[in-house]
């Protein structure tokens, strides 16, 4: 067997056993989710005080929407405060957030352009509540989203809640692709959640115990990904992070392939820098499921995504390569009743059948995934989208984020 | 605390399931180079059927030499061996010997072709092939898809190939009696050897009796 062919098993094996991993996890808290589907949040007793930071750099069109989400939060008016952080926005952002600087809950900062870490920190100066969460300006709430993160922090070891997020108002094919990635996003943290392996506390609306920072520091520039490093930086100090799947929060994602494709190169960027500064995390049996196989499992498929997709690409590139080689020997003849259907010529390798089984059990996984996130399947055209587009796409960015990587070239946030 | 069961359980589920993708596809390869071998079986066959009738030939005349005088089965023979030839999945040394089978097939027919169109004074439509598999030989790739594309326009016509490198004696001797050098892609049309590329519309120049098979078999 050539190295080659044995790259290739591996790949396919660890797919497969990442898959089977999540489905018998799925089954486990089967149970626990139609619980949290039912009853989470109909019955909270005792309200934290709870502080959000809105961080904004030119987001004039979506911010007033992000506080008014806020502002219609099903929470006691007195336990909820907003901290509105300007960042250095060019735009009318300030002015905008002035606008509301007489509601009672709004207090609204401004500072010189430092990255959002910055912005971050700012706020976290003043904040005295017992939770305190972030929510990008360019996201939206529901109502209920708080009061289905607060009973999780009933446990007192939970020490951050994340949300599922959800694409707002898709319009673009890109987007109801999008749509369909995040319903597996949803699937893929409720699953991290409940072994203990979450890597990101995503900046909409993740909820923190104010500790936290006090015990574990502000937020660090993390490579652009600050919400990845924090997370991370809790994993090492053994913070429990917890996803509440319930907890609904809208993001605006990119329209058009170049602001997609620099989004995702920015996070995999991220991932890929920030599992180096916390690589002693790997394989490390202290860290439990996120050392042990969620770190390792995240950064090799990366590798695998690439050289399956890679060989795969090359595989058709050759084959159309050869038949354009007959046609231009041949001409196009094509007489159907020359055809032959004999199954001696199908590909009858290791490899079709292990792909096979890999793509069978993604399309169930996917199933759950969207039965999580939207209560209910039906095919829509975002599963289209996403299965033929995303192999085309995802490839570019993960090449660009390895590449950046290994020069150690940095990326920009826009 | 990691709990090692879910990986044991999990690490049980994907070896059953490659186990599974291993099974399956060697079950299926076999039963593919089992489909070559009774071919190869019944080729063999069908040759020994032509030797004896051709030994009977003393005594019939050409006029009893029906159209499936020769076996119908060597071109798909052909087909399905450079096919799993290509595969990575069969078991090499399986190939290997199909592959001698065939050409010794190759051969044996080619000589009763011969001998038959000596006999009965027929335009021979036969060509012989020789192709590389040991270096990148794009030539030998187009003068394929010419060869099958005129054994589709011309069902009777013979072509048989030969891997030049391959290691039967029969097919050293072949080269050494038409001094075929390594030049390849070589074609022998007529105890003529044509080197390089040649295109169908050549190839029916160089052997007019093609178009008669044409005839023949509408005729027939």
């Amino acid at each position: 067997m050539d190295i080659q062919t044995l790259l290739l098993y591996i790949s396919l094996f660890i797919a497969l056993f990442f898959e089977v991993f999540l489905l018998i996890t799925y089954l486990e808290v089967y149970d626990e989710l139609s619980f949290e589907e039912k009853h989470i949040g109909t019955n909270i007793e005792k309200f934290p005080s709870v502080t959000i930071i809105v961080p904004c750099l030119n987001e004039e069109r979506t911010i007033q929407k992000t506080l008014k989400s806020l502002l219609h939060l099903d929470y006691p008016k007195d336990k909820l405060s907003i901290i509105t952080v300007d960042d250095g926005s060019t735009d009318g952002t300030l002015r905008k957030l002035n606008g509301f600087k007489k509601h009672p809950q709004i207090s609204v900062l401004s500072k010189k352009n430092g990255g959002k870490h910055t912005a971050l920190n700012l706020a976290l100066e003043k904040i005295n509540s017992d939770l305190v969460g972030c929510l990008d300006a360019d996201s939206f709430v529901n109502p209920e989203t708080l009061r289905k993160i607060i009973p999780f922090f009933d446990d007192p070891s939970v020490m951050a809640v994340t949300p599922s997020i959800k694409v707002h108002e898709p319009k673009s094919i890109l987007q109801y692709a999008q749509k369909i990635e995040y319903s597996w996003g949803i699937f893929l943290r409720r699953m991290l959640s409940s072994i203990g392996a979450l890597y990101v506390t995503p900046g909409p609306f993740s909820i923190f115990r104010t500790r936290v920072f006090k015990e574990l520091g502000d937020y660090r520039h993390g490579h652009h990904t600050e919400d990845m490093e924090l997370a991370l930086r809790m994993q090492k100090n053994h913070y429990k992070i917890v996803n509440s799947h319930m907890a609904h929060v809208y993001t605006s994602t990119p329209a058009q392939l170049p602001a997609l494709y620099k989004q995702r190169v920015r996070w995999t960027y991220g991932f890929l820098n920030n599992a180096i500064d916390y690589r002693e995390m790997f394989f490390n049996k202290k860290y439990g499921h996120i050392g042990m196989f969620i770190l390792p499992i995240a950064t090799s498929s990366i590798f695998s995504t690439l050289y399956i997709i890679g060989k795969v690409f090359w595989a058709n590139l050759m084959r159309v390569y050869d038949f354009f080689v007959r046609i231009q020997t041949i001409g196009f003849d094509l007489d159907i009743s020359r055809l032959s259907f004999d199954w001696f010529f199908f590909n009858t390798g290791i490899v079709p059948f292990l792909t096979l089984s890999v793509t069978m059990l993604s399309l169930l996984l996917l199933y759950l995934a969207i039965k999580l996130a939207e209560g209910k399947v039906r095919f829509s055209k975002g599963i289209l989208y996403y299965l033929v587009f995303y192999v085309f796409i995802v490839p570019l960015w993960l090449t660009k984020a390895v590449l950046n990587t290994i020069f150690k070239k940095q990326i920009s946030w826009r | 605390m990691v709990d090692s069961r879910k990986y044991i359980i999990a690490f049980v589920i994907t070896t059953v399931i490659f186990g599974t993708a291993i099974f399956v596809s060697n079950l299926l390869n076999q039963k593919k180079l089992e489909d070559v071998r009774s071919i190869e079986n019944r080729v063999a066959l069908d040759i020994l059927s032509s030797e004896t009738q051709f030994a009977l030939l003393e005594e019939t005349s050409c006029r009893d030499i029906g159209p499936g005088f020769l076996s119908k089965e060597l071109g798909s023979l052909g087909e399905k061996l450079s096919y799993a030839e290509n595969q990575t999945e069969f078991n090499t040394e399986d190939i290997e010997y199909l592959k001698r089978f065939y050409f010794l097939l190759e051969i044996k027919d080619y000589l009763l072709m011969k001998r038959l169109t000596k006999k009965c004074s027929i335009e021979p439509t036969f060509i012989l092939y020789f192709y590389s598999t040991k270096d990148a030989c794009e030539d030998c790739e187009r003068v394929g898809y010419v060869l099958t594309a005129l054994r589709d326009k011309y069902p009777d016509l013979r072509v048989y190939s030969f891997d030049y490198h391959f290691d039967v004696e029969a097919i050293n001797t072949l080269v050494s009696i038409y001094k075929v050098k390594p030049d390849l892609p070589a074609l022998i049309i007529n105890g003529e050897t044509y080197y390089g590329f040649h295109s169908v519309e050549e190839l029916e120049e160089i052997v007019p009796s093609l178009k008669e098979l044409i005839i023949r078999a509408k005729a027939v």
